[in-house]
């Protein structure tokens, strides 16, 4: 289900870092080895080997992340991105597997489609991809993909975000058939009537700057109605990019009722608010829209407390001359797989928000598990998915940093604390800065 | 009118792009120079020297009579040249980008841009390309400063000031530009607003802007001016149901004779849906401010160029310095 480039496996030593896997249970300053790949070693003082040595001093030694919702642009806008350039971009971020959304240029919605992009993944990638396959043909919500041959061909799950699944019918006979691929289905939840030709969150800064509003009803009816389908059909659903309170008391009420129900959220929603929006910067323009500050505190209540048990960064390239245009204009969508841990670390763990270990067990094993994925962990045996950073480096965005092929980040410019210094993906030294 | 805008490596430059940018020093002082303008502009010829070799550019990417009509006016009595861009006929209907007019217009060093464009956002886009100080003559459903400043000029006119008065906003506040400049306009002078219309065509929230919102045509009885709002049939899209029908709304909210008391000021920003939103009746009464509004227009569009191209430091006597013009 993961595609990436073959390259050797790789052996190294990193000395004293504070080596943290909430998972695992393990929070102390240690040596590991890593052994052509796996980790062999974890402990006070381990041998070298003659390995190349790193030294971990002073920094944080974690699982690589996992980043369940990324647009990887291909097929169709490579002049946005592609497979080599987004997972190099997924690496420098932390990043040691992501899952791509299907809303390409043809979507992917075939096993010929997603056979090239597997092959196209085996070319190039740099970190382990996965690929999500549309619910319906063309994502154009009438008739289902051939989801068992999907399955076959190495689909993730299955999901036509960027856009809904209008007919209640439709969701609910994914939900049934899917249950043969043994795969999650991941709705994007907007009712469109609702949202409409909505800019921005419907509230005050809506209404005084004049945008049409997109109100967090849109995302939360489509919500309560997706997990009493998956209730009623008694299968898994793995909600995207949550935005609104409403949403999540939806969910966690649904948790509780023992629907098998999982939710992710992204950087942005969990830093900034509406507010934001004042600043008619096109790169503050993203579906879910921003919303308001209650919305933003339940969303981190609920990252918190584990209702919401992923960050995505819902990392969308877009090209430059289409966000160079009036706010209204601009496409929805911005880049964040390279500063999704950044952002996080500076706005959520450093001002006592969020702690680190509950971090970090968001960005790994929460994704994992909501898609079947072997989580990243520290332990020995394990292969070596690995994250070395300077939670205390601060570093200024610009344009010139990316690896990403765009530029469209909501944090073009911010300041932010906490830097990857070395990604480690199944094995192989996949960035070093 | 704060450089907002601007990027920290160039001079300071101001721009009238929203009234959330003014003080209320800053309009006390814009009506002030209108007024001298008004002045001015009795006497038997008109022109004022005192843009001589500046250049205004308009830029419309929409459909309008009376505001580039009154701008492209404003300068040429203040003796700017001025050049006038439609978005039909020019480059935009090639598909060329606002940025890329924006910046190749940049490249005649314009001293001010006036821009009117459907979406919010434009005229900071243009602030942000070129040198020009830069007059939004409309964006989207966002702003439209200078009609809130020339309604401003008008009240004064009529009623004497602002400050203490009630207002009353009738109609759709949802799709107005012009409803959102002047409640903060209003409110920034002292005044206190009441918005009146269909429900959904008041915006959730938009009380934080400090006015009040009622759905009963009766609440304009207490309102000294009763401002009626076009209603936009180009921004009903079919489907929306904002109003069940343009005749249930006149029947619920079109201003009447009825309506209104004697001595009710009463105003619209033009063009009129006679019948729909105002009764003929209404709009032609000596209570009426529509040509007060539209002669405000002219000098307070001269004041906006004026302000923006000549300002000292503050507290400069502005009367004076039109005199020594």
């Amino acid at each position: 289900m993961l595609f990436v480039k073959d390259a050797p496996k790789q052996s190294l030593v990193v000395r004293r870092a504070r080596v943290l896997d909430p998972v695992q249970g393990v929070d102390a300053v240690l040596d590991i080895r890593v052994d052509d790949g796996v980790i062999a070693a974890l402990g006070e003082r381990v041998e070298a080997n003659g390995h190349r040595i790193v030294s971990g001093e002073g920094l944080l030694l974690a699982p690589a992340f996992v980043d369940p919702h990324v647009h990887l642009r291909t097929p169709g806008r490579e002049d946005e991105e592609t497979i080599a350039t987004g997972t190099a971009a997924a690496a420098a971020g932390g990043f040691c597997a992501i899952l791509a959304m299907p809303n390409t240029d043809p979507v992917v919605d075939s096993a010929a489609v997603l056979g090239a992009l597997v092959d196209q993944a085996r070319a190039e990638a740099v970190v382990a991809v996965g690929f999500l396959a549309a619910i319906s043909r063309g994502q154009a919500g009438a008739e289902l993909t051939e989801m068992a041959e999907l399955a076959d061909a190495g689909a993730a799950g299955f999901s036509d975000d960027g856009r809904p699944v209008v007919a209640p019918a439709l969701m609910r006979r994914a939900l049934q058939y899917s249950a043969i691929t043994d795969r999650p289905l991941a709705p994007h939840c907007e009712e469109p009537t609702l949202s409409r030709d909505g800019q921005m969150h419907e509230g005050a800064v809506a209404a005084e700057l004049g945008f049409a509003g997109y109100p967090s009803v849109a995302e939360s009816l489509m919500v309560e109605r997706d997990l009493a389908l998956a209730a009623y059909e008694d299968r898994p659903i793995h909600l995207l990019h949550l935005s609104a309170r409403e949403s999540v008391n939806a969910l966690d009420r649904a948790q509780a009722d023992g629907v098998r129900a999982t939710g992710e959220v992204t950087p942005h929603h969990l830093c900034l608010t509406d507010e934001a929006v004042r600043s008619l910067d096109p790169n503050l323009k993203m579906n879910p829209p921003l919303r308001s500050a209650d919305d933003r505190a339940a969303l981190l209540d609920g990252l918190r407390g584990g209702t919401i048990s992923c960050v995505a960064t819902d990392h969308a390239p877009h090209a430059r001359h289409e966000k160079d245009v009036p706010f209204e204009a601009a496409p929805f969508g911005v880049t964040g797989l390279e500063t999704a841990f950044a952002a996080l670390n500076t706005h959520l763990v450093e001002p006592g928000l969020l702690p680190l270990p509950t971090l970090i067990e968001r960005m790994t094993s929460g994704p994992a598990r909501a898609y079947g994925l072997e989580p990243p962990r520290i332990a020995v045996g394990a292969p070596a998915n690995l994250v070395l950073v300077d939670t205390r480096a601060g570093w200024r965005v610009t344009e010139a940093g990316f690896r990403s092929r765009s530029q469209n980040s909501w944090l073009l410019g911010a300041e932010l604390t906490g830097r990857v210094l070395m990604t480690v993906a199944d094995g192989r030294i996949a960035f070093e800065r | 009118m704060r450089g907002d805008v601007v990027p920290p490596d160039r001079p300071e430059r101001r721009h009238l792009i929203s009234i959330a940018d003014l003080s209320r020093e800053d309009v006390e002082r814009l009506l002030s120079t209108a007024a001298s303008f008004a002045r001015s502009l009795d006497r038997e010829v008109k022109k004022l020297p005192t843009l001589r070799g500046r250049t205004v550019v308009t830029l419309f990417y929409e459909s309008s009579t009376r505001t580039s009509s009154s701008f492209e006016l404003a300068a040429k009595r203040l003796s700017a040249d001025t050049m006038s861009i439609k978005s039909t006929g020019s480059s935009v209907d090639k598909g060329e980008s606002l940025k890329d007019t924006a910046i190749t217009l940049g490249a005649y060093d314009p001293d001010v841009i006036v821009i009117r464009h459907p979406q919010i956002g434009a005229p900071q886009l243009v602030a942000s390309v070129t040198d020009a100080h830069v007059v939004n003559a409309g964006d989207g459903k966002h702003q439209h400063p200078t009609q809130a400043l020339l309604d401003l000029y008008a009240i004064r006119e009529e009623l004497g000031g602002i400050e203490g008065l009630h207002v009353a906003i009738v109609g759709d506040v949802l799709h107005s530009r012009v409803a959102r400049s002047n409640i903060q306009a209003l409110t920034l002078m002292g005044a206190h607003v009441t918005l009146v219309g269909p429900p959904p065509l008041l915006p959730r929230g938009i009380e934080a802007m400090g006015c009040e919102t009622s759905s009963d045509i009766d609440s304009i009885t207490d309102a000294d001016v009763v401002y009626v709002l076009r209603m936009q049939r180009e921004r009903m899209e079919e489907g929306a149901n904002y109003v069940p029908s343009l005749r249930e709304y006149t029947a619920r909210w079109g201003v009447t004779p009825a309506r209104l008391r004697p001595g009710q000021k009463v105003m619209h920003p033009g063009p009129m849906n006679r019948g729909v939103e105002i009764d003929p009746v209404v709009a032609d009464a000596a209570d009426a401010l529509i040509e007060t509004q539209v002669r405000a227009g002219l000098v307070v569009r001269m004041a906006v160029l004026y302000d923006l191209l000549t300002r000292g430091p503050v507290g400069v006597d502005v009367a004076a310095a039109v005199e020594v013009a």
